[in-house]
């Protein structure tokens, strides 16, 4: 539990937060200071980066932006793959930027036992504020080393509001070491992706099911086999985030990029995989198949309500791209959803807002980097409330229960399998406690699949 | 080469430093910053994030604020927010693009502090030194404006206050010291605050305030009446050339690792109390007169000048230099420190040296028998050297954070390794 200490404005125990009914599309709160929850299941660019298998990963920034990324790497047990250049302030003073970048990643390279495959050079806001010259780096660094696979990387969050997200870059720069080689038409990459697609997912059955051979960065062991993804005849994201790197990768390499929406409607997932059944070129699921997935979700949500009943529900961004499709899913069918924490509201989930804007006018919708956010945990203290399930870490935290599903960025669920593993998850964490306090500050959770 | 770090960690940053220094004291702290600092101070360096409310927060600066100088919509939110929250005090610090900018921090709190009502500091960190800089330009600004003036009539009455017997005084009333330089970053959340504070009861000494771990901002604000600064680390120094600027107090640099060490502070503190009671009741007393301050250390590691020390420490320097020091007296053994944040180069003896960087580092490790340091040092220490892990969260942040010790309470963690 939080322990108050300060501030002098005892009226301040409102938690922020609107009913959907009052809420605007796509901004419900009005930007200003931001708060950052203790939940850190998501992963940063330093995890992401580490996917590619033997890559060194080298950041160049102020110490300050040094500070969280080389512990990141610390944390998760890859030290020796990741090196540092500070920028000092007479870098800036003298405009020697470019000749630091160069000679530091080189003077790094130099000393490294092993030398690496590939090397991740993240420049930093200083960098883009300062104008640098990076084409003109990576040349020189392409030059100096050329068995190396070089790629541009960057921590510039600035940027955020600009063009495509950190988020979005990083995910495109995976795939960028790719080198051209002969695709084979039944080779299929899955792309995009921080956690390994499920096994037991819809994705999966379909593309086994058909016989591809299927990649994803996530089961690479080696930079080799990370290669052998350029054989790929086609590649698929389900993650939006990802969809830019797609369409890059399929115009550098050849190929086609497929976009599969995350979706917990069940028409939508129809659609969905029925275009990705054709892109692919196999026949897409019949209408038995599908009333049968169907009939087994509906199973799945009269056996959990029954379990829960109308034990209140709290849903986050964290956990799946489409937190307000999955409110939905849960409402219609008799869940007791009290609130959704949300910054923002993506387009794809227009048609779920305006649905739950309808239909369930006094659904909450709070914050999560809202600086009253601050206090939200001191508000909503365990002993002051009843059982609270809630799906994702944020709302974990904000709501302080210890009966969480605790999964970040889908976990690798997709089609009508991420309605039911979502249930199974919700019977677990209704049955049984977690750990809340220890399991949603350990940062980018899952991210042990980059130790190979 | 200068500036690289091929494998090992990088030190707090200043921000982070005006963040933890001011974390207890029930102000509003907004770090000047695009995104990221929010999650790496709360995470990495600062254990109370998930059990205390304290509001720090980021401005959330987009690239077209930062192009056309937007500090409007900084200032608003900060107001907009501390019109809800009400904090004690506004502190707003910097990153990498306002400094780029050229950002007027001071300006900045002067507008915000206009318009609330509310005591506001601008501290121009620039994300690029390390935490030590940061907390000790907080708490400089803390003693600057925080700390109330002080009533003679408050303090001790000096007629018959004073006794000198043999070669210590003694004193009627207990002297009273403020310990300054107190946060995670060097002392974690193991105790040891509170075992200096201890310590210090122990000896007979009132602890005024503690700066900034263990104190309310009403404490701190009593901190004029004390006879004499403790500084534990260099992140203290600020605060406590302020303090003796405005009441004449001294300050005595160290800290009570080892019981020999402990004996040489506790008369350091006695004998200043000493003096600056004189100082501060007598007629013509005023501020800035008289010893400024004594720092503890043992000077065995110069006296031998002929023989490279083969114990080394690294890290930050009072705390470094401290346990050197509890080396030295306790086992005789010369011992060097590597300094890599900032620190007076007047502290360091001859023998020890300022190591920002990795490759100032491994030259100097070079024949050293035993290498006491952060666990995230080792892997640049030579394998035949004796390496003892002494985690600190200013280099490794939560990772070894159950492996720190209490080395006021317990030195022997360290030295009972030798």
């Amino acid at each position: 539990m939080l322990r108050r200490i300060n501030g002098k404005n005892s009226d301040r125990t409102v938690v922020p937060g609107a009913r959907i009914a009052d809420a605007v599309f796509p901004a419900p709160f009005r930007s200003g200071l931001e708060y950052s929850s203790p939940a850190r299941g998501t992963w940063n660019i330093v995890h992401t980066g580490m996917l590619i298998p033997d890559a060194h990963e080298i950041f160049v920034c102020a110490a300050g932006c040094l500070r969280g990324v080389v512990l990141t790497a610390a944390e998760m047990g890859t030290a020796d793959r990741f090196s540092t250049v500070a920028v000092r302030e007479n870098n800036l003073l003298d405009g020697d930027m470019e000749e630091l970048v160069i000679e530091g990643v080189s003077d790094i390279i130099r000393k490294l036992p092993v030398r690496p495959p590939a090397v991740l050079v993240y420049t930093s806001c200083v960098h883009h504020f300062a104008g640098c010259d990076l084409g003109m780096i990576y040349s020189r660094l392409r030059e100096r080393f050329p068995d190396i696979d070089f790629t541009d990387c960057y921590m510039n969050p600035i940027m955020r509001k600009s063009g495509l997200t950190p988020d979005q870059l990083m995910r495109s720069r995976l795939y960028m070491l790719l080198h051209e080689r002969e695709r084979r038409p039944d080779a299929v990459a899955i792309i995009g992706n921080d956690l390994p697609t499920l096994e037991d997912s819809d994705l999966m059955k379909m593309l086994k099911g058909a016989g591809f051979k299927i990649h994803e960065i996530t089961s690479c062991k080696s930079y080799d086999e990370y290669q052998e993804m350029a054989e790929s005849s086609y590649y698929i994201s389900y993650n939006a985030d990802a969809a830019p790197g797609g369409d890059m990768l399929a115009d550098r390499l050849g190929g086609i990029h497929h976009y599969l929406k995350f979706s917990f409607d069940y028409d939508e997932i129809d659609s969905e995989f029925a275009r990705l059944a054709d892109v692919l070129g196999i026949p897409a699921r019949s209408d038995e198949e599908i009333a049968a997935l169907r009939e087994s979700c509906d199973a799945a949500l009269a056996d959990t309500l029954a379990l829960v009943g109308d034990t209140e529900i709290s849903i986050d961004y964290t956990y799946c791209p489409r937190p307000l499709g999955l409110a939905r899913l849960l409402l219609d069918h008799g869940f007791n959803v009290m609130r959704v924490y949300v910054d923002g509201i993506p387009g794809a989930d227009r048609p779920d807002f305006d649905y739950l804007q309808e239909h369930y006018p006094d659904l909450m919708l709070h914050p999560t980097v809202h600086s009253g956010m601050r206090f939200a945990a001191t508000e909503n203290k365990a002993e002051d409330h009843g059982k609270i399930l809630a799906i994702g870490q944020k709302a974990a935290y904000f709501d302080s229960t210890r009966n969480f599903v605790n999964v970040v960025e889908g976990g690798g669920m997709i089609g009508y399998q991420a309605v039911t593993h979502t249930l199974e998850l919700m019977k677990d964490a209704y049955l049984n406690e977690k750990d809340m306090r220890g399991l949603v500050q350990i940062k980018g959770l899952g991210c042990d699949v980059c130790l190979r | 080469m200068k500036q690289t770090a091929r494998i090992i960690s990088t030190y707090s940053a200043d921000a982070f430093g005006v963040c933890s220094a001011l974390f207890e004291l029930g102000g509003m702290t907004i770090m000047h910053d695009a995104s990221g600092c929010n999650s790496t101070y709360t995470t990495h360096d600062e254990p109370r994030w998930f059990d205390m409310d304290s509001m720090v927060y980021i401005s959330g600066l987009s690239e077209m604020e930062a192009i056309m100088g937007d500090d409007e919509k900084l200032i608003d939110d900060i107001v907009d927010a501390a019109t809800n929250l009400q904090p004690a005090f506004i502190a707003i610090c910097g990153t990498p693009i306002p400094m780029m900018t050229g950002f007027d921090f001071e300006a900045v709190a002067e507008v915000v502090e206009m318009r609330t009502g509310i005591p506001s500091f601008g501290f121009p960190t620039s994300g690029m030194k390390t935490y030590i800089d940061g907390a000790s330009m907080a708490l400089a600004g803390i003693a600057r404006r925080m700390v109330s003036d002080v009533d003679p009539e408050e303090i001790a009455n000096p007629v018959g206050m004073i006794v000198k017997s043999g070669s210590s005084p003694a004193f009627f009333d207990a002297p009273r010291v403020n310990i300054l330089g107190l946060t995670p970053l060097d002392f974690s959340v193991n105790g040891s605050d509170a075992s200096i504070a201890d310590w210090l009861t122990e000896c007979g000494f009132e602890v005024v305030s503690k700066w900034a771990m263990g104190s309310t901002l009403d404490e701190i604000r009593q901190a004029g009446r004390a006879d004499v600064n403790l500084v534990v680390s260099a992140a203290g120094l600020g605060a406590a050339k302020v303090l003796y600027e405005r009441f004449g107090i001294p300050y005595v640099i160290g800290q009570p690792v080892g019981e020999d060490q402990k004996d040489i502070l506790r008369d350091a503190v006695n004998e200043l109390t000493f003096e600056s009671r004189a100082i501060r009741h007598s007629e013509d007393g005023a501020a800035g007169q008289g010893t400024e301050s004594i720092s503890v250390l043992s000077d065995l590691a110069d006296a031998d000048a002929d023989a490279a020390p083969e114990i080394i420490v690294i890290g930050e320097g009072i705390s470094s230099l401290a346990l050197a020091s509890a080396i030295e007296f306790e086992t005789g053994r010369a011992t060097k420190v590597l300094c890599a944040t900032e620190c007076p180069e007047e502290l360091l003896r001859d023998c020890d040296r300022m190591t920002p960087d990795e490759d100032d580092i491994i030259p100097e490790l070079e024949g050293a028998s035993v290498i006491i340091a952060d666990p995230l040092y080792q892997p640049i220490c030579p394998q035949e050297a004796r390496f003892i892990a002494l985690p600190t969260e200013a280099f490794s942040g939560r990772i070894y954070r159950d492996d720190i010790p209490d080395l006021i309470r317990d030195p022997h963690a360290v030295t009972g390794q030798l």
